[in-house]
């Protein structure tokens, strides 16, 4: 007996994704991995299992799928419509889809990437240590009608958690580290940067985000001529235009155009789920503030599974509402009903 | 606002310089150059057989070793002071091509349908097309450095006429396989995808192959010579297999 899920539709930026290929950037390779690996970290809590299993990322809407065997999920990440064989279904949370209940998601509500994590892992092949698609690369391709997700072997049967996620929709600010040119940038322009209210350009992808803003764009003087260096996710860079390009998980791993400076990794997921109508502000810190946020993020995700609890139904979903028994226990009769 | 993490120290090179959170590196020069990249791959060789706990992975760019590493357990100061010993311990600029270097020979399509801009690449040389091709078939290259997509090389260094500029606009789309020219160097396209470099000739070879035990081709200190082959023999070549025609020996 396999678990799987038989996808019956697929919206067209769905791709299998864990934490990336490690270890090939001297071969051209980047990571890649999750848009947004805290959702990863959340999924996992969710399912009480590990953070390194793959899951299934879904850019903007979900898909159909059926259950072909009793089957744990959890929905994390950009919240979408959700509904199991038509009743709706709380995001950020853990349920079971039972054998032959379809699991419908649809447009996302808030955010860009939506995630549905399997108890057990989706257990499609790995190739080169990880099941990421990385489609820059031609590593993958994006999940399509028809195709069936293996699961891994789930020890686990707790459902009906949830947790409340950390807090990455919606824009906001963006913490950034100086990089190896943000010195070929005048005073004056990474002031500018940084009063800048920015929108995610609405064709982003897992590769890099347009940002667009009003006014002038932030180019400088001998920008062209920068040697090909080293580019790290989170990367800013400036292209020919003056216009800021954030660096995803699955760019390219050297690049010519230079560099504003790096969004800080705790801080990526924030870029990431911007809608395009979000406004994103940057703000330069300095790497010894940097090491505090980041030690407080590390904090706060391995904390997660201690945040998950039982999700308070709501009556008006329980369909056998009447099969229950409401009335129990003691009353002591001065209750004002 | 303070911008030191990512100064040089000093101004001379090699120098040491953050990139983003949990990277560094370790540049030595600030242009291209045959000392500088042999220095970089040793040096990367060197912190490869270091394994320094805590340290994720390591790469090289043309003339600089990329580090990353967790800084919440291997805090930036360690590990400068970690490369800063490295660096000292010999002249790096002196040290030897990396060991096991292969000739390839890549037959090409110059120009054509295949290759359409070698008329306006040969024109920004300042050569006619015939002088073209041969200066670019004849040449001997060396893989610099991998990067930019799996297993793509950077290749040089092309006789001073082709110092020429990557062009103003994206080429939309160029495919896999393409040999491009700009700033003395070749690219050799492992993906397709949009560039600013000109496309002078067409080769059949796969350089990036994850369903092999040997996904990627080319190493760094390779050379290359990419061969003239007519567009009729290309099209065998390209039905042959990943190789497209390619042959290696081992140099010395």
């Amino acid at each position: 007996m396999r678990r799987a899920l038989l996808i019956r539709r697929a919206g067209p930026g769905m791709t299998v994704q864990d934490r990336g290929r490690p270890g090939y950037l001297v071969e051209g390779l980047s990571r890649g991995g999750a848009a947004d690996p805290l959702a990863l970290s959340e999924g996992a809590a969710l399912l009480r299992q590990s953070p390194d299993l793959a899951a299934i990322e879904m850019a903007g809407a979900g898909g159909d799928f059926l259950a072909e065997e009793d089957i744990r999920i959890a929905l994390t990440g950009a919240e979408m419509r959700a509904t199991l064989d038509g009743a709706t279904l709380v995001w950020n949370a853990s349920h079971l889809v039972a054998a032959g209940s379809v699991l419908s998601i649809g447009a996302a509500r808030s955010g860009t990437y939506g995630y549905l994590h399997i108890g057990g892992g989706v257990a499609t092949p790995k190739r080169m240590g990880s099941r990421a698609a990385h489609l820059s690369a031609g590593l993958g391709a994006p999940l399509a009608a028809g195709d069936r997700i293996r699961a891994g072997n789930d020890p686990a049967a707790e459902v009906g958690r949830g947790l409340t996620p950390l807090p990455r929709f919606g824009g906001g600010q963006v913490r950034v580290l100086p990089s190896l040119q943000t010195d070929l940038f005048p005073q004056e322009v990474l002031e500018r940067f940084q009063q800048t209210d920015f929108h995610r350009d609405h064709r982003g992808n897992r590769m890099g985000m347009r940002m667009n803003s009003d006014g002038p764009g932030f180019l400088v003087e001998g920008a062209l001529s920068v040697l090909s260096e080293v580019i790290v996710p989170g990367d800013i860079q400036i292209t020919g235009d003056g216009v800021p390009f954030v660096l995803m998980a699955e760019c390219q791993t050297t690049g010519g155009y230079p560099r504003i400076g790096t969004v800080l990794p705790c801080d990526l997921p924030r870029v990431a789920q911007a809608l395009p109508g979000a406004v994103l502000r940057f703000r330069f810190i300095t790497l010894e503030e940097a090491m505090r946020v980041e030690t407080r993020a590390r904090a706060e995700e391995a904390a997660l599974r201690k945040q998950v609890k039982p999700l308070i139904r709501d009556p008006r979903d329980i369909p056998d509402l009447l099969s229950y028994q409401l009335i129990s226990g003691m009353i002591a009769g001065n209750e004002d009903m | 606002m303070t911008l030191t993490t990512a100064t040089a120290q000093g101004g001379d090179w090699p120098c040491i310089r953050t990139v983003g959170f949990d990277g560094i590196l370790i540049s030595f020069a600030d242009r291209l150059s045959e000392p500088a990249n042999r220095a970089a791959l040793a040096f990367r060789a060197a912190v490869e057989r270091e394994s320094w706990s805590g340290v994720a992975e390591s790469s090289t760019s043309l003339v600089s070793c990329f580090v990353r590493f967790d800084p919440l357990g291997l805090p930036h100061a360690e590990m400068q002071s970690k490369l800063a010993t490295l660096l000292s311990a010999r002249d790096w600029y002196g040290a030897d091509m990396p060991e096991g270097r292969r000739l390839w020979r890549i037959p090409t399509v110059y120009g054509s349908d295949l290759a359409p801009q070698l008329g306006e690449a040969a024109q920004a040389a300042g050569l006619s097309e015939a002088d073209a091709v041969r200066s670019l078939s004849t040449t001997k290259v060396r893989v610099q450095t991998i990067g930019f997509a799996p297993g793509q090389p950077y290749l040089g260094e092309l006789p001073d006429c082709w110092d020429i500029p990557r062009q103003q606009a994206l080429t939309a789309r160029i495919p896999e396989g393409a040999l491009t020219v700009a700033i003395r160097q070749m690219v050799l396209f492992s993906v397709s995808t949009p560039t600013g470099w000109r496309h002078v000739g067409q080769t059949a070879i796969r350089l990036f192959r994850p369903e092999s035990d040997a996904p990627f081709v080319l190493r760094p200190g390779d050379e290359v010579l990419f061969p003239v082959v007519g567009r009729d023999a290309y099209e065998n070549l390209a039905a042959s297999g990943p190789d497209g025609g390619a042959t290696c020996e081992a140099i010395r």
